[in-house]
């Protein structure tokens, strides 16, 4: 099974030494080994082990209900895992309690004090540690000048917009300097705008703090743009760890390259190397397959090229294809081809601005792609 | 173990240290029924001839506090009672709960205000007699004439205008019928009931009420006692008291030592003193009947010869038929629930 | 997926260390639950097995000897032999209570007082308790009589265990009967009183009706004073000397016909809260689509606003079921000769010292206060689905006729209520009813009256103080500690089961279970017997369920997530607590208090066992002087119970005001 390839030794693409921050040779900042959670007879967790280096930035990626959110709250202590270790910076937190452990939390819902100013609420992990006035005075100031907030320091949270409430609560987590950031789709509940934008700041911010960082989120698009690494998950485990160009290249799973980004599946078996898409044979790069072997093939649209109208239709991994329909998304043609090659199968192709006026692409017309071996992605059993 | 009680102690040792406090003074903690005005009359009256002892009163309606002294058994907190019905006292001297005592002087009282057992468990004070209170205003209204004896009260005309206690949680309800068997005999006394009961209004939990409410033209004719009567009267009530023929259950109000109390002594003297001449011109302040002979002067709005409408009252017997009779009325009154108005 | 095969493996579970804020909350919650056995569980227990506490006659436990006219002695015998040899006395003659006397000589059919034959007595083993005369003994020494002293032993029940009390009590008609009464007062007086409420509120909430705001202070008028007050009132109204009497067509006031009106009156507004607020979350949109499909206004009634609020009448139904059965006040001072259950009881224990029957009365009082509490609460959950449901809520346009008939409807109940409460202040004034109706203030002079005079106000406000500080801290306490503390499942149902637990004891029967348990010099905590803190603990308890359910909801509202990020930002609980779940919470928390003030002062049916003469209370004199007869006085008091807890209403919604204008500034944007 092929998640357990990957769980138990990265697999060679999901391997740390590809990955931004996490040198292979300091040990990790975070281990994890063998967690599992169980409620009731659900499994929540299933032998997930990780290893996160320090200051790397890493995305807990999945559908709800993958385990994202159990594993968040395991390492927090707010929800104990039902076997495993966790260990952090060395130390051995498995059973520490949430308050004996080093973390600053940021969650979907801001959680900031109503009753408290922003100021207040920034200090208020501040206040207990026998801290001078004027030196917990000038953390906040400057920790808000940090989020850019310095002039909202009197007012209540009910008065911010919920961006503003959003880096309040970033604030308040850094503020007593965390070794170990967890943000808990901290950006769901904003709309989009404002998701971008502040997703742009907190990966500054993780930057120039250097905080190794926990992101949980849904959303593929925030994992890719603000990942060092992502976690995919599924079902309670670990499908994929990579970088967020790893994981959209090179899916280790069906699964993966299905929820990460857009992919044509097609039912297949594998021959010699080679799969079939309606009438014709397509070249791939990995040939561990038995013949005969079922398979799905995923392409992803951007990955099927147009040819010029002189290229021929019969090179290798070549289709001749009729336009269907075309949908304009901007910065795309997203295109609904099918006939000639591909038989009864239709397939869906991203076509750049620039090569539809260029090869004059519009709907019922024929033209020849081209899906490069390296691109065609195969994946045992049937989807 | 008892923290109450240590506490007091400690309290008093607190006011010696402190110098207010010259000689050791006993304090009994007293539980009593007497009427809430007498109270403090009483208190310093006997304070006044015992500067050694001080009385804290513990004061409930005669029901409330035969509860309290019964749910106390095994822990009582009382070292006196003084002023709570004979009839009561007997439950608790039934269950072994009153040191038996002969105050000094106990020879001149009246021997039907003390216990039949020597060396006495109580020794009574006052009676009430029972008595009917008689609106005057409302029987002229609905055209009655005002009963003169107990039989009376059965006749058709008074249909609906009689209130009464009823016995089984009222004292006063029980001294009537107890009285009423004691007078009638058990068959005729129950015959006389079954036919008072067709005119009754309804029974109240309290003795004194159906005198209030006959005080205030809720009823026309109600079963009490002389002492509500007069109470009302002073205020104005348009009744009569009427004390029927027959002659009157009654009840005496009396004081005991509660047995196993740490201040026998001082609950002794309390005793000695409770039946003396002084005292018992003290209780004759309210009322008409007192246990030394002689003492009592006429008490207003009551006629003087009250002690002689008083019947010999069996009180070993009452006590021990008690649970008897009041089964025997609650089967045939208290089922009937419709009121008959 | 082929993980789904995939199991736990073998091990125990990782338990995480606890931290010194883990220890408090548990420390915390077990203290509060340990409370609520305390003052609640162990008490009920005990009264259920004083149920089961009988007394009856064991002859085993006697023997005799009789002699011949020259003083021969024949052989020893006991009372069973000679009982068993005769046959005399049957088991249920045998049976007993308390109070019970078996006099010895039924044990000799041919016995006569005037023989020369004499009489010895001994127990055969330690406790055989007889009375000669009245004279208690309890000995294993022969003692001799003679025949006329003879006739003069009775034979003294002993206690044992058994369901002869039940028996008893199901044999007993007069008791049977009140289960009856019961029933049929509560029932008639749920119809009555949803129907009139229901009328209100629709009214309120559907019609554009003048003085609103009016009708809403009349309304809950009732709350404020005890149950017995318009019991009295209806006297002056309806009595013998009432003003209305002719209104009454000869019926009598005392008895099923006050007591129904009565309970109407007091048990209003906590129908109309209910309904009210399951006629708020009805949706506009249905009936816009009502109209739009022009439904009749008749058919819309039944098939939309009907359903809609259909949980809340239902709750509605049971709480006010609950609190006409389990009212004692009312019956007690209106009922007559119509016996109830809860005035049973009062009277079992008052009037008879019968403990154990009061128990048992207690037990079947028990049983339809249980049934409709978890009625209720089914009840109650599904109205909270239905809540949580977005709608837009309903707001009515102006009818003229509509308008006018639901102001004539609120305005004659809102007459009923006034009336009420005016006719007690003016009895409560006049110098002699129907005699002299010239005003004075002697019904005032509450010291020379029974029911503990002054003082017994003070107590009560003392009580009202006592139980507001107290039970505030207690119940929000513990609210947040089964709301907000993290693990610990088991527990923390156990403590919700217990905090649910008061709402279905009747008051009754929790004072009680508390002679029971607490006047038991057994038990340690018998030193609060007959003090203030057993009437504090008591009505805390009794009024438990409400103010948690309070706590509950305003904790709930509270983000989930303020606890981790105070753990993460390593912060103890209780600065939290105290910098942010107190000040957010402190409209609950005073809405809370005010609960168990209001309750406190009113209440009577749990305390009226427990009070001692130093802690009489205000709502107990009440009670007390209505049963001396000194109802003008009992009025009077009464309308102090009412100006007090107006007054408190009027403190704390001023208080209320000031304190949020400076803590929750945050709720204005």
């Amino acid at each position: 099974m092929r998640h357990e390839t990957v769980n138990e030794s990265p697999g060679p693409r999901a391997a740390g030494d590809a990955g931004g921050a996490a040198a292979s040779t300091e040990p990790a900042y975070l281990r994890i080994d063998n967690l599992w959670k169980a409620f009731g007879e659900f499994l929540a967790l299933k032998d997930v082990s990780l290893r996160i280096g320090r200051g790397e930035f890493v995305c807990f990626l999945g559908p709800s209900g993958c385990g994202k959110t159990t594993l968040l709250r395991a390492i927090a202590g707010l929800d104990p895992q039902s076997r495993g270790t966790i260990h952090q910076d060395g130390r051995d937190i498995s059973a520490l309690p949430a308050s004996r452990r080093d973390y600053g939390i940021v969650f979907q819902s801001y959680a900031l004090f109503p009753n408290l100013t922003i100021e207040r609420n920034v200090a208020f992990g501040l206040e207990n540690a026998r801290r001078p006035r004027a030196e917990i005075r000038a953390r906040v100031a400057e920790l808000l000048a940090l989020v850019g907030l310095s002039d909202q320091a009197r007012k209540y949270p009910a008065q911010l917009s919920g961006g503003q409430q959003q880096r309040v609560a970033l604030a308040r987590a850094i503020a007593i300097s965390p070794g170990l950031l967890l943000l808990d789709e901290p950006l769901s509940a904003l709309d989009a705008k404002v998701r971008i934008h502040l997703r742009h700041e907190i990966k500054e911010l993780q930057r120039k703090l250097g905080v190794t960082t926990i992101m949980v989120t849904h959303d593929q698009e925030e994992a890719l743009s603000m990942a060092d690494r992502i976690v995919v998950m599924n079902h309670g485990v670990i499908e994929q760890v990579g970088t967020p160009v790893e994981i959209y290249r090179h899916p280790a799973s069906l699964f993966v390259a299905d929820f990460v980004g857009e992919t044509n599946k097609f039912a297949s078996r594998s021959d010699a190397g080679t799969v079939r898409l309606g009438r014709r044979t397509l070249s791939m790069a990995r040939d561990d397959f038995a013949d005969g072997e079922p398979l799905t093939v995923a392409i992803r649209p951007e990955d099927v090229l147009p040819q010029s109208a002189g290229e021929a239709a019969s090179g290798p991994n070549r289709l001749a294809v009729v336009i269907d329909d075309m949908e304009f998304l901007g910065a795309f043609w997203r295109t609904h081809l099918s006939g000639g090659d591909l038989g009864d199968e239709t397939l869906i192709a991203n076509f750049s601005m620039n090569a539809v006026r260029r090869l004059n692409l519009e709907r019922g017309a024929s033209l020849t792609i081209e899906i490069p071996v390296e691109r065609v992605l195969a994946f045992p059993g049937e989807a | 173990m008892d923290l109450r009680k240590t506490s007091v102690a400690f309290a008093a040792f607190a006011g010696l240290l402190a110098g207010g406090v010259a000689h050791a003074q006993t304090e009994l903690t007293v539980y009593t029924s007497f009427e809430a005005v007498d109270l403090e009359r009483y208190r310093e009256t006997f304070e006044k001839a015992n500067p050694d002892i001080k009385i804290n009163w513990v004061r409930d309606s005669t029901g409330v506090m035969t509860a309290k002294l019964l749910a106390e058994k095994n822990n009582p907190q009382a070292d006196v009672v003084w002023g709570v019905a004979a009839t009561s006292l007997l439950l608790l001297k039934a269950q072994d709960m009153l040191h038996p005592y002969a105050p000094e002087g106990v020879e001149n009282l009246d021997p039907r205000f003390v216990d039949s057992d020597n060396p006495p468990s109580w020794v009574a004070m006052d009676a009430y007699v029972a008595a009917l209170c008689y609106n005057t205003v409302e029987g002229e209204k609905l055209g009655l004439t005002p009963p003169t004896s107990w039989k009376d009260l059965t006749k058709p005309e008074y249909q609906g205008h009689i209130i009464m206690p009823n016995p089984s949680s009222s004292g006063t309800g029980f001294l009537d019928v107890s009285a009423w068997i004691q007078m009638f005999g058990e068959d005729e006394a129950w015959a006389y009931m079954d036919a008072l009961h067709e005119n009754i209004a309804r029974y109240t939990h309290s003795g004194s009420k159906p005198c209030k409410l006959a005080a205030s033209g809720e009823t026309v004719i109600g079963v009490s006692f002389e002492f509500p009567g007069a109470q009302a009267k002073s205020k104005g009530a348009p009744i009569d008291i009427i004390f029927p023929e027959e002659g009157s259950g009654w009840e005496a109000e009396a004081a005991a030592i509660i047995a196993g109390t740490p201040n026998l002594e001082a609950a002794q003297q309390l005793l000695d003193w409770a039946i003396t001449r002084e005292a018992n011109e003290m209780y004759n302040v309210g009322y008409a009947v007192v246990a030394y002979p002689g003492v009592a002067k006429p008490v207003e709005h009551l006629p003087e010869d009250i002690a002689s409408h008083m019947i010999e009252n069996d009180f070993e017997w009452a006590a021990n038929n008690r649970v008897r009779i009041l089964e025997e009325w609650t089967k045939r009154y208290d089922s009937k629930s419709e009121p008959k108005d | 997926m082929s993980a789904d095969a995939t199991v736990l493996p073998a091990g125990r579970p990782v338990k995480l260390g606890l931290d010194r804020d883990g220890l408090i909350k548990r420390l915390f919650m077990v203290l509060i639950a340990l409370y609520l056995i305390v003052t609640l569980a162990l008490p009920l227990y005990a009264m259920m097995s004083k149920s089961f506490s009988t007394y009856e006659f064991e002859l085993q436990r006697y023997a005799f000897q009789v002699s011949d006219g020259e003083g021969n002695w024949g052989e020893p015998v006991t009372a069973a032999e000679l009982n068993a040899r005769l046959g005399l006395l049957d088991e249920a003659d045998l049976a007993s209570t308390s109070d019970g006397r078996l006099a010895a000589t039924e044990l000799f059919p041919d016995f006569n007082f005037r023989s020369p034959v004499r009489y010895r007595i001994r127990g055969t083993v330690e406790d055989a308790p007889y009375l000669v005369g009245l004279e208690y003994h309890n000995s294993r020494e022969w003692q001799e009589f003679d025949s006329n002293t003879f006739r003069r032993i009775n034979l003294r029940p002993v206690r044992s265990i058994g369901v002869q009390n039940y028996v008893e009590y199901f044999s007993t008609p007069s008791l049977v009967s009140s289960i009856r009464n019961s029933f049929f007062i509560a029932s008639v007086s749920t119809v009555l009183t949803v129907g009139l409420a229901f009328g209100f509120a629709y009214a309120m909430n559907r019609s554009c009706m003048p003085f609103k705001g009016a009708f809403r202070l009349i309304a809950l008028m009732p709350i404020l004073v005890p149950s017995l007050l318009p019991g009295i009132a209806l006297i002056y109204l309806f009595g013998n000397q009432g003003l209305l009497k002719s209104l009454m067509m000869g019926h009598s006031i005392y008895g099923p016909i006050g007591i129904i009106v009565g309970s109407v009156f007091f048990t209003f507004p906590h129908a109309l809260i209910i309904i009210s607020t399951a006629l708020n979350i009805s949706d506009q949109r249905q009936y816009e689509a009502a109209e739009a499909l022009r439904t009749s206004k008749w058919r819309t009634f039944w098939t939309v606003t009907i359903p809609g609020a259909r949980y809340g009448l239902v709750s509605a139904v049971f709480v006010t079921f609950t609190l006409v059965i389990t009212d004692f006040g009312l019956p007690k001072v209106i009922g007559g000769q119509y016996n109830v259950l809860a005035v049973d009881i009062y009277k079992q224990v008052i009037g008879q010292q019968n403990f154990e029957m009061g128990a048992v009365v207690s037990v079947i009082l028990l049983v339809p206060a249980v049934f409709a509490f978890m009625i209720d609460r089914m009840v109650q959950k599904k109205q909270v689905a239905l809540l949580t449901a977005r709608s837009v809520p309903y707001s009515p346009k102006p009818k003229r006729g509509f308008d006018m008939a639901c102001l004539a409807w609120c305005s004659l109940i809102g007459l009923f209520i006034v009336g009420i409460i005016a006719i007690c202040q003016f009895a409560a004034l006049v110098r002699f009813w129907p005699y002299d109706l010239s005003l004075s203030l002697n019904n005032y002079a509450f010291n020379r009256m029974d029911g503990g005079g002054w003082s017994a106000y003070t107590n009560s406000i003392q009580l009202g103080l006592l139980t507001a500080f107290a039970g505030t801290v207690v119940i929000f306490i513990g609210a947040y500690m089964v709301e907000k503390v993290q693990g610990f499942a088991a527990g923390r149902s156990f403590f919700q089961f217990l905090a649910m637990l008061p709402m279905a004891v009747p008051g009754m029967v929790l004072g009680l279970a508390y002679i029971f348990f607490f006047n038991n010099p057994a038990n340690p905590l018998h030193v609060i017997y007959g003090t203030m803190a057993i009437l504090v603990i008591s009505t805390i308890t009794h009024f438990y369920t409400v103010g948690h359910l309070t706590a509950v909801t305003a904790l709930k509202q509270i983000d989930g997530e303020f606890e981790p990020v105070a753990t993460s930002l390593r912060q103890p609980f209780y600065r939290l607590f105290s910098r942010v779940t107190v000040p957010v919470c402190l409209p609950a928390i005073l809405d809370i208090s005010i609960y168990l003030f209001v309750n406190a002062m009113t209440t009577v049916s749990a305390v009226v066992f427990l009070y001692s003469t130093e802690t009489n209370l205000a709502s107990v004199a009440v009670l007390n002087m209505d049963d001396a007869g000194d109802i003008a006085p009992a009025a009077a008091m009464g309308m102090m119970i009412f100006y007090t807890n107006a007054a408190a209403r009027l403190v704390h919604a001023f208080a209320s005001r000031s304190l949020l204008a400076r803590t929750q500034v945050w709720r204005t944007r």
